[in-house]
């Protein structure tokens, strides 16, 4: 086999994994301007569906609970999960093993085992009167349920990266005058901050995504997924397909400026450390 | 947001006030320009209460705006100052879960007939105070007192519909008639088949003349051996997906619901619909108020709303299936009116059968040679289970010994 026949099947090879990637959702997309409701036939171009989408206010405050649930569940969860991964971190190897290993049930659990056994301890409370007359179950509950699903996350993503760092820093640090508030603060989570980013990053999608544990735990609000869940009877209507585009573009665009903005950064600090040795 | 709903009460106040100037009927207020109402009704006085009802609906089974409907949920809102919370499920298994859980409490919920007389029998349900729903009277006599709730003291009926064959005509040798075409292994692998044991049951009961209410676990199994013997000429179990299927020409023949089949027929004009001869199912969804519901009476208020004409008429327009309400049907095209699939004659609706709540036994047996008939492959398939073990089994077993053999190595 000569190297052209290797790039070729190189490039086959890149082109059939994003194809499987990305084809499900060119298709969506492509099916959000299509006139018919049908999944099948492509009878026309209309952007019908996006207006409607915007009528529909189901649909709109179903995506705002899951949008302000997602991103105040993460904020939590990630403040928590951190807190708890440095205080692991500090504990000795045996408690250490067991504690990272306790933390670790919630991710290999079964969804649905979480959600019921959530569900039953709210219902629990709630025979004890907890919440009044009108019951816990609502936003206290679908909080609670997705920050516990986030922190094993945060503490997951978190603590490799806490591991890696240098155990001398944060003595130098002291050493050099900081109070160990600040040596925290100015030192080590500096060093944590992409592996914390990224853990936020996680927790938004699991909690956008997530259905059955919100299924158990909503009382009667209703999150993204399990309105979309709720039009299977029928037909899961078009403008699923408009929102999920939407929703598509919106997440390219973030992943593109970030990406951005992280290059600039980087060539910045470049530029900076180049200046700095020339001036050496 | 209180502000907003209070400008738009008093818009609302205003235009009526300025009534006379609106091109309103006799007797109605006029919320939007789809929308008129009774004004024979006090809709307005729990106006400024900020009261949440909170209704539990079938996923896309109510005009909710979408595709140049009309909005009558937000339409109640304006014209009552109730804020209504409107969420949804998709089955009357979920529904009678999520209530059973005690994690929610609705105002009002949409269960079917069955599910209405489960509820009732498990006091789930509370009473109806007529006196709050007066539009009761607009509900045409055949739609009331079926045995699931004789007097109506718990339900209104809302929507209905009966079960049928849809077929693709360029795909028969000739029309089928009955619901043995189903069986029929000339159409092997182009036949699909409901994903919902209730409907599927009724179907397999109907073509060997059974009632679809079994009496015992006997008729049961009976009837399930069926369904495991049209199984080879099933194509897929399906619900929604039907939708794709059939209008994209992938399946011959399914059944489905009346209403649903109009929608395909409109997409494809190949499709046809019958209702098959040994008779089809007869369905109610109604409107109820669970007992656990703090706001009773303004829920009745919203049950009379959804019983208005124009309302009716919005819902019946957007869900397209059949209306009880026989002012609405007044209203309906010549077409969809005198169409024998929405409004199926005498003939039909002699032979049609409803659902009634199972004993629990029967129920179980249901479900469970459901599951059964829905996981037996023919094909001898449980042997991969057995195989796929053994692998895992040995697999495990591999690793130990490699563990083994490295900390023995190491140990030297």
């Amino acid at each position: 086999m000569n190297t052209q026949h290797k790039r070729l099947l190189q490039r086959t090879y890149i082109v059939l994994i994003f194809g499987f990637m990305y084809l499900p959702i060119a298709v969506l997309i492509a099916y959000s301007f299509n006139e018919s409701k049908s999944r099948a036939v492509f009878t026309g171009f209309t952007l019908g569906w996006y207006k409607s989408l915007l009528q529909n206010e189901m649909i709109l405050s179903a995506l705002a609970t899951s949008v302000v649930l997602a991103l105040v569940s993460s904020v939590i969860a990630t403040v928590l999960g951190t807190l708890a991964t440095i205080g692991i971190n500090s504990m000795s190897r045996r408690t250490q093993l067991i504690v990272n290993n306790i933390s670790y049930v919630p991710v290999v659990n079964p969804e649905i085992i979480t959600g019921v056994s959530l569900m039953l301890l709210f219902v629990l409370l709630q025979r004890a009167g907890l919440g009044g007359e009108g019951g816990i179950f609502g936003w206290f509950t679908l909080l609670v349920a997705h920050i516990t699903f986030n922190v094993p996350y945060v503490i997951f993503n978190v603590s490799p990266k806490l591991r890696q760092l240098d155990p001398s820093l944060y003595n130098a640090a002291q050493d050099l005058g900081c109070t160990p508030r600040q040596a925290f603060f100015k030192v080590i989570l500096p060093q944590l901050t992409p592996a914390i980013l990224s853990a936020f990053l996680i927790c938004l999608t699991y909690s956008i995504d997530d259905f059955m544990i919100s299924y158990f735990n909503c009382g009667t609000m209703q999150t993204l997924p399990i309105a979309i869940y709720s039009m299977t009877r029928k037909k899961v209507s078009p403008e699923i397909n408009a929102l999920s585009a939407i929703m598509f573009l919106i997440i390219l665009a973030i992943i593109l400026v970030s990406n951005a903005l992280d290059s600039r950064t980087y060539r910045k600090n470049q530029a900076a450390i180049r200046k700095s040795m020339a001036q050496a | 947001m209180n502000w907003i709903k209070k400008c738009l009460a008093a818009s609302c106040a205003l235009l009526l006030a300025a009534g006379a100037a609106l091109p309103a009927a006799a007797g109605q207020i006029t919320v939007n320009e789809d929308i008129a109402v009774s004004d024979g009704y006090d809709w307005t006085r729990f106006a400024g209460q900020n009261l949440t009802l909170n209704v539990y609906n079938w996923g896309l089974y109510i005009s909710d705006g979408s595709d140049e409907s009309v909005d009558v949920v937000s339409a109640f809102e304006e014209l009552t100052g109730i804020r209504v919370n409107y969420t949804t499920f998709d089955s009357n298994e979920s529904l009678y879960a999520k209530m059973k859980s005690g994690g929610a409490s609705y105002d009002v919920i949409f269960p079917s007939e069955y599910m209405v007389g489960k509820m009732i029998a498990e006091d789930m349900l509370a009473p109806l105070d007529y006196a709050n729903i007066p539009n009761m009277a607009a509900i045409g006599e055949e739609y009331k007192g079926w045995a699931f709730d004789p007097d109506n003291a718990y339900s209104v009926p809302y929507m209905w519909g009966t079960t049928g064959l849809i077929y693709n005509t360029t795909m028969v040798d000739e029309p089928p008639t009955d619901w043995a075409a189903l069986w029929d292994v000339q159409y092997a692998n182009n036949v699909l088949m409901f994903n919902n044991s209730r409907d599927a049951y009724a179907i397999a009961a109907k073509k060997l003349g059974l009632s679809l209410n079994p009496n015992s676990v006997e008729e049961v199994d009976l009837v399930m051996q069926e369904l495991q013997d049209q199984k080879s000429v099933v194509q897929a179990y399906v619900m929604d997906e039907i939708f794709d299927k059939m209008e994209g020409g992938e399946a011959a023949m399914a059944p489905y619901y009346a209403g649903d089949a109009l929608t395909m027929i409109a997409d494809n004009p190949d499709l046809a619909f019958i209702h098959p001869t040994e008779g089809v199912n007869f369905f109610v969804d109604s409107m109820c108020i669970p007992a656990t519901s703090k706001n009773k009476e303004a829920a009745e208020m919203f049950i009379n709303y959804m019983c208005e004409t124009s309302v009716g008429y919005a819902n019946c327009d957007y869900i397209g299936y059949s209306t009880p309400i026989d002012a609405v049907w007044e209203l309906l095209d010549d077409e969809l009116k005198y169409s024998p699939i929405a409004y199926p004659g005498t003939e039909v609706m002699d032979k049609a059968e409803v659902f009634t709540t199972l004993p629990d036994e029967i129920n179980a047996e249901l479900d469970a040679k459901w599951s059964e008939m829905k996981s037996y492959d023919e094909s001898g398939g449980s042997w991969m289970v057995v195989i796929f073990l053994v692998g895992a089994v040995l697999l495990s077993c591999f690793n130990i010994w490699r563990k083994v053999r490295k900390k023995v190595r190491d140990n030297y």
